[in-house]
């Protein structure tokens, strides 16, 4: 499969990035182009130009402080899944990297990249949600509870780039998990986290977008176990259906990844 | 259109492509290294599986020029001297392939596997697969090449 023509250009710096937007509004930046690729070889996505910012060595790194772990939008999945930093600080977040997709996409697609696209069924989404993450672009900072709007949307402008994530160190998470044995994507998700900001126990894969699930997270703040979400059920109204799952089937698949987050995170 | 320069294989290459054109189509149309196959095109089987500067990637999910000045290494480049790379030694000797169609992406992306993970067992050598298929569905022996490879390159195999 071959994509529509298109002109491509290697931006030097997040500076000529933003130069190079300005002169192609329609333009798309290409991070990991792990989704982006296949989505042009489908003809499904048709930009004319194509500004690539994946070599960015400014937008590569991961650096932890006592309260924040703060990642680079251009880090590699594989990178946080092996990072020491990660694995020091959220272990559940570097857990997290190393079940997306697969080892080849991991060497490619990218933190900032996942964000933006806000598939449905992403996980770096639900940890950004749940661990009440601040988004830093080259405009302003965001925070995660303002940034993903619905199915592929976020806050984000036209020609906005994410530039770093910041992640307050949590107590205690954990994000389990139900893939599509073919793409790895999430048919539901969960990702619980106990921190400063209180319980949050965020869904991803099951709906339109990620959520959060206020009659766990009230009940896990009062005793955080499995047991205390046991009979906490999810209204299957609005949520996804499709030839993997049917949306009752998802939140059912939501009720029990919930219970072996908070199993996980308790240990 | 683009010229576009990178390291094949230990070779240097330089060609004009265009900005639309896949690695993996620039390596076999191009460059005429057939080695690298496509199996399904839309980055799941990992058959075009190559190295770019060290990493097993799907060369159907980056364009050519993206690689302006990567090291590529296809499965042409494995064998030394007329000898074969041990990843290909143990596949050949563990009945690793069938049709052989999925091998040259199983064989790249299983040097990179031993090359991050030296200590493999069964139940990781499976999980590391999932970026690759093979419709003859002959992972029991595909799983032996790589154990029995690791094994041979912990042994001092090259």
């Amino acid at each position: 499969m071959i994509s529509y023509q298109f002109a491509y250009r290697r931006a030097k710096s997040l500076a000529e990035a933003q130069v190079l937007f300005a002169n192609s509004p329609e333009a798309k930046f290409l991070a990991g182009g792990q989704t982006l690729i296949p989505t042009m070889k489908m003809r499904l996505a048709n930009p004319p130009e194509l500004i690539d910012i994946s070599g960015l060595k400014e937008l590569s790194f991961i650096r932890a402080d006592g309260q924040t772990l703060v990642i680079g939008a251009g880090t590699k999945h594989h990178d946080v899944a092996v990072s020491a930093e990660v694995m020091g600080t959220i272990p559940a977040l570097a857990k997290l990297a190393e079940g997306i997709g697969d080892p080849a996409v991991r060497y490619m697609g990218t933190l900032g990249g996942s964000l933006a696209n806000n598939d449905p069924a992403a996980d770096y989404p639900a940890a950004a949600l749940a661990l009440g993450a601040a988004i830093k672009t080259t405009r302003r900072t965001i925070a995660a509870n303002d940034f993903f709007v619905g199915m592929f949307s976020t806050a984000l402008e036209d020609g906005e780039i994410i530039t770093e994530v910041s992640f307050p160190i949590p107590e205690r998470a954990a994000y389990a998990k139900f893939d599509n044995p073919a793409s790895r994507y999430a048919m539901a998700g969960v990702f619980v986290a106990k921190s400063k900001i209180g319980v949050r126990v965020v869904v991803t894969g099951a709906g339109p977008s990620v959520f959060r699930v206020p009659d766990m997270e009230s009940a896990l703040a009062k005793s955080f176990t499995a047991e205390a979400i046991k009979c906490i059920k999810i209204d299957a109204d609005g949520l996804n259906s499709d030839i993997h799952a049917s949306a009752e089937y998802r939140a059912h698949l939501v009720s029990v990844m919930a219970a072996r987050a908070v199993k996980a995170a308790a240990a | 259109m683009a010229v576009v320069t990178m390291t094949v294989n230990g070779k240097a290459v330089s060609a004009e492509t265009e900005d639309r054109t896949l690695l993996v189509y620039f390596l076999r149309e191009q460059l005429r290294l057939t080695g690298t196959h496509i199996g399904c095109d839309t980055s799941q089987c990992g058959a075009c599986v190559v190295h770019v500067d060290g990493h097993a990637v799907k060369s159907c999910t980056i364009f050519a020029v993206q690689a302006e000045g990567a090291d590529v290494t296809t499965i042409e480049g494995l064998a030394k001297d007329g000898k074969l790379h041990p990843v290909q030694e143990a596949f050949r000797e563990n009945h690793g392939l069938q049709c052989g169609f999925c091998t040259p992406g199983m064989i790249m992306t299983a040097v990179d596997m031993i090359r991050r993970k030296p200590q493999l067992d069964r139940e990781t050598i499976r999980r590391e697969l999932e970026g690759n298929i093979c419709r003859c569905t002959g992972y029991h022996n595909i799983v032996s090449s790589i154990e029995d490879a690791s094994k041979r390159i912990a042994g001092g195999a090259k």
